[in-house]
């Protein structure tokens, strides 16, 4: 079984903070790192690997520097990966990436699953799963929370819904997006690290996945950022303080008064 | 510091380093609290191939040195010494069968505790002999293809969870110190049980029990090296297992600086920072000093016992320990000061390393045992000299 | 390709290479000069108050009959007999956006057995007109045969606006239909406008909420959003008049390879936090499993749901299911209380878009008060009794 996992660099957003002068996000000096939710789809193809021998391709599209991600993602056991890394592909939506993406995984030619994670921290759009599956024409599930290979051709998974949980049976090839409770992400090994290190890691662009540069990028996207600003913050703050009666009074007549339900 | 690591030394360390801030440090208080022992990480470590970091590749290990276990030590031992002593005493009761076993021992139990698969113990220490081995009263008495054990192991780290034990016991009585040997005893093994778990002062993370040996029979092929080289064995793997000790050392130190600087910058007192007082500039300053000082020694002695077949191992094994254990308690002692009432509270991690400290000076021979060897070593060293000084 | 220059407007300020996120923009004697770390993400251009950065159009395509697609679509989303709430809410949102269009606006219902009430309630929310497609293959949901039905119903009726709420079905099958008709989606969205030119205003969050992005689709159709529910206000309009179209689809619109084995219902009412009006949330605060009592106490007594930071669940106090925040559910309840809870930015971009947010922390420096609109500096085990006490107390007097 092949399984490649798609996974994405974002920055660390427990560490971005908010310009207090001019409102902006301050990115510098911000970690990059893997996206949380990708981190469960490299665990949940490594679950599978210690079961079924599998072997496990991760992709990312991204600047040069995404090569990092790649290497991380080695050192935890993933057996080989891909950049796909070309001007061309810069101001991407979500169209354009799964189109990229899904092109790559065509071209690796034998994928039996894809895994996602759930949604990117930065973006959090949760459409690159989909979308790519549809570009690839093939069933998938998403916020899946357990995965069994039943045997060569079919899976069964768990997702989690607003409403509980459903169980399907999806045949191979598919695409998975996967949430936390796949299983907590392992950490690197020192052997997979040594061998990360030195890995060659091939990159892609445009012209290696026969994509048209006008189908790729800003210029293979459907939808523009017209005005990026701050969310007005709040100006209704309270701070309630002083002994404790005083305080439930206080909450409980402001609540009252913004009539919210319950009471 | 750039003590010029290789590149697979700074990737032991990097590991080591995330398995600390990832694992270890948001269980802490909670394994000193519960005295749970901790499997999970465990699991992890044994995950990510650092216990086998010193034992050769034919045995399923990375094929490094006491310089990498080290590496490996120091920072699992920022996080918590209870935990990075049960990792560390798996490799005490590892080096007797690495250092003297044949080599049907070796391929039966190296590449088990290389891959955390089991986990090894050492047990020598008895209620009559501490730092006098010599009083050790547990017997192995031949019977045929078997040896028959007999008596109680005190204090042995990693007591009743581990798998794989190395024991000394009397074979010959009337040999005195020529009379002791090695074995390897199973968990499982008919006659071999476990005392209770003990409670400690700190390193609570970490499993102490006694090792009770019941008629306990083992076959003969678990005998280590030959009857008689008991001690030789123990002293040898001190040797290796010491400069291990320092580096828990260091690590304990070296946590306790960092939570005293970043607490020392973050503290108003007086309307400033307690960082911009002289009384702890002073402090913190002798701290980090001892701390790097320590870290220099370790790292320096390592790397000259991995190079060469050291005859000054011994002496130089035993200045890791008691040099880097002095420090550790110290700074951990001045880290409780700096934070105060909040360092005396356990809402910081700073009261939990002092009372784990305290057993760096004691386990694994004590520190005043450390500084007689160290006196006996020089004496030694110096009656060959032809040289006189004055 | 990087963010165009208009050299005649800009000053050389210098304000652009502050808010550059990746560094791409320098500073030169007399002009600006952007490297190849751009990545088009467009927080200078916003920045600029001259003017003078703009980025590269969007590509076209090949060109669409943009003209001939009219009207506004929402998504009715159906499931076990009723229809969820978003949709309402939905429906009142698309109403605006229609009326400033000049067009219809159209709810678009898929499943099993659908109800001749549910048709109705869709038309007093606003709608225009009601497409059924009524089939047994659509009893469960199953993102193939979903999408691939309101994929024919597109190119028969072809919209120019499709909503649908973002929810877990929303979000699983919406981005399908976008990609199979080839046209732009925006996440998640908590605002929609009309711009000048007539496009469809997106705005949503970014980068866990930290900032808003406004986002259109220019050059394809329909405009496909998904939105936040609990964010659009549900408006009856009582003697609106509507009518239903039922749609007989080819067959082939309700294959799946995907086969639904079992569906297990959420037992825990309180673990329902996406559509719970109220949650009483706990952290790591509480200190041990037993206090967690006190969470679950509230929430019965104001008929909430129990919600949990990260801290809390990792420490076993509480169920997964529970979890709000990145890694968890996102929530956007009328009234959210964080109780012991700091306010990791983790926790806090799962619950930000609540209307009302109480936070009883003892720690005023606790980051929760920074979004919390009644922020209690208190111990939580003297508070919470206290003002458990006073809700039962005032319901006495009260009844």
């Amino acid at each position: 079984m092949h399984i490649a996992v798609c996974i994405k660099q974002v920055p660390d957003t427990k560490n971005v903070r908010i310009d207090p002068d001019t409102h902006t996000l301050v990115r510098q000096g911000v970690e990059s790192i893997i996206n949380p939710f990708d981190l469960f789809a490299v665990e949940a193809a490594l679950k599978i690997k210690d079961e079924t021998q599998a072997t496990i391709t991760v992709l990312t599209m991204g600047p040069p520097q995404a090569d990092e991600a790649l290497r991380d993602a080695l050192s935890r056991g993933v057996d080989d990966a891909v950049l796909l890394s070309d001007r061309a592909f810069a101001g991407s939506d979500t169209w354009a990436t799964s189109t990229t993406l899904a092109a790559a995984v065509r071209k690796m030619g034998d994928v039996d699953v894809v895994l996602c994670g759930k949604q990117a921290v930065d973006g959090d759009t949760a459409q690159v799963g989909p979308e790519m599956a549809t570009f690839l024409d093939m069933p998938y599930a998403t916020f899946v929370k357990k995965i069994e290979v039943l045997d060569g051709s079919a899976l069964k998974i768990s997702r989690q819904t607003d409403e509980g949980v459903e169980i399907w049976k999806l045949p191979t090839p598919c695409l998975l997006t996967v949430i936390k409770e796949v299983g907590e992400p392992r950490l690197p090994s020192l052997r997979h690290k040594m061998r990360a290190k030195k890995a060659t890691i091939p990159v892609w662009g445009v012209a290696d996945l026969g994509l048209a540069p006008e189908n790729v990028g800003l210029s293979g996207s459907f939808t523009q950022v017209v005005r990026v600003f701050s969310p007005p913050r709040r100006t209704d703050r309270v701070l309630i303080q002083g002994p404790i009666e005083e305080q439930v009074e206080q909450l409980f007549r402001h609540l009252k008064e913004s009539k919210v339900p319950g009471l | 510091m750039d003590y010029f690591l290789t590149e697979e030394q700074q990737m032991i360390q990097e590991l080591a380093a995330q398995i600390t801030k990832e694992k270890i440090r948001p269980v802490r208080a909670e394994l000193d609290e519960s005295e749970a022992f901790p499997w999970e990480i465990m699991k992890v470590l044994a995950q990510s191939d650092l216990f086998g970091l010193y034992i050769p590749e034919a045995y399923g290990g990375m094929g490094g040195g006491i310089l990498e276990n080290c590496l490996a030590i120091e920072q699992l031992a920022q996080g918590c010494i209870g935990i990075a002593t049960t990792f560390a005493a798996s490799g005490l009761g590892a080096y007797p069968i690495l250092l003297f076993a044949n080599e049907a021992q070796k391929q039966a139990y190296l590449p088990d505790i290389a891959s955390g698969k089991r986990l090894a113990a050492f047990g020598v220490t008895e209620s009559g002999a501490g730092s006098d081995v010599s009083g050790i009263q547990t017997t192995a008495v031949r019977d045929g293809d078997y040896y028959i054990l007999n008596g109680t192991k005190q204090w042995i780290t990693n007591g009743g969870e581990a798998e794989i034990y190395s024991v000394l016991a009397i074979t010959d009585r009337s040999k005195g110190p020529r009379g002791a040997s090695f074995f390897i005893v199973e968990k499982g093994d008919p006659g071999f049980s476990f005392g209770k778990k003990e409670k400690k002062l700190g390193i609570r993370a970490s499993a102490t029990r006694e090792l009770v040996f019941q008629d306990c029979r083992v076959r003969k092929d678990r005998l280590i090296a030959k009857e008689g080289m008991g001690f030789i064995v123990a002293m040898k793997t001190f040797d290796k297992s010491r400069p291990g000790i320092g580096a828990l050392g260091v690590g304990l130190a070296q946590g306790a600086l960092d939570i005293s600087v970043e607490y020392a910058r973050k503290r108003v007192q007086f309307g400033k920072p307690i960082i911009s007082f002289q009384a702890i500039q002073h402090k913190l300053a002798n701290m980090a000093t001892k701390t790097e000082a320590s870290r220099a020694l370790i790292y320096c002695i390592a790397r000259h016992m991995d190079a060469n077949d050291a005859p000054d191992a011994s002496k130089v094994a035993a200045m890791c320990k008691v040099f880097a254990g002095d420090t550790a308690m110290e700074v951990a002692t001045e880290a409780v000061q700096v934070l105060g009432g909040y360092g005396y509270m356990q809402d910081y991690p700073v009261e939990k390393m002092m009372r784990d400290a305290k057993i760096l000076q004691i386990y694994e021979g004590t520190n005043e045992i450390q500084r007689n060897i160290i006196g006996q070593e020089l004496n030694k060293e110096y009656s060959r000299l032809k040289e006189t000084f004055f | 390709m990087k963010a165009i220059v208009d050299r005649q407007k800009c000053t050389v300020c210098g304000v652009c290479t502050d808010v550059c996120p990746f560094g791409a923009i320098s500073l030169k004697e007399t002009f600006i000069e952007i490297s190849d770390e751009c990545t088009l993400c467009g927080m200078c251009v916003d920045t600029c108050e001259f003017g003078a950065l703009s980025l590269p159009e969007v590509g076209t395509g090949p060109a669409e009959d943009l003209a001939s697609y009219k009207g506004v679509w929402v998504f009715a989303e159906w499931r076990e007999g009723t229809i969820h709430q978003v949709s309402y809410e939905l429906l009142s949102a698309g109403r605006k956006l229609a009326d400033k269009r000049g067009v219809k606006l159209s709810a678009v219902l898929l499943g099993h057995r659908l109800d001749q009430s549910i048709q109705e309630e869709l038309v007093s929310y606003g709608a225009d007109v009601v497409y059924v497609v009524d089939h047994p293959e659509l009893a469960h949901f199953r993102d193939e045969a979903y999408s691939k039905a309101v994929v024919e119903l597109i190119r028969q009726k072809k919209p120019e606006i499709l909503l649908a709420g973002a929810t877990s079905m929303g979000r699983s099958f919406i981005p399908r239909v976008a990609a199979l008709v080839k046209t732009g989606l925006t996440a998640d969205c908590t605002e929609l406008d009309i711009s000048e030119e007539g496009l469809m205003l997106q705005t949503r969050p970014a980068f866990g909420g930290n900032i808003m992005a406004t986002i259109v689709c220019p050059n394809r159709r329909p405009q496909m959003a998904t939105v936040r529910p609990k964010v659009m206000r549900p408006e009856k309009m009582k003697d609106h008049q509507g009518r239903v179209e039922r749609m007989a689809l080819p067959e082939e619109c309700f294959k799946s390879r995907v086969e639904v084995l079992q569906v297990i219902p959420e037992q825990d009412q309180t673990a329902k936090l996406t559509e719970a009006d109220i949650i009483v949330s706990g952290g790591r605060g509480l200190r041990k499993s037993e206090n967690f009592s006190i969470i679950e106490e509230l929430a019965q007594l104001i008929k909430g749901a129990v919600g949990a930071s990260r801290g809390a669940v990792e420490e076993g106090w509480i169920a997964p299911s529970h979890q709000v925040g990145q890694t968890g559910r996102t929530v956007a309840p009328t009234l959210y209380m964080a109780v012991g809870i700091a306010g990791a930015i983790q926790h806090v971009v799962g619950m930000q878009g609540s209307k009302v947010i109480v936070a009883v922390n003892k720690d005023p420096q606790a980051p929760i008060f920074d979004v919390a609109t009644y922020g209690v500096v208190a111990d939580l085990f003297e508070f919470m009794p206290a003002f458990i006490r006073k809700i039962k107390q005032e319901r006495g007097e009260s009844s």
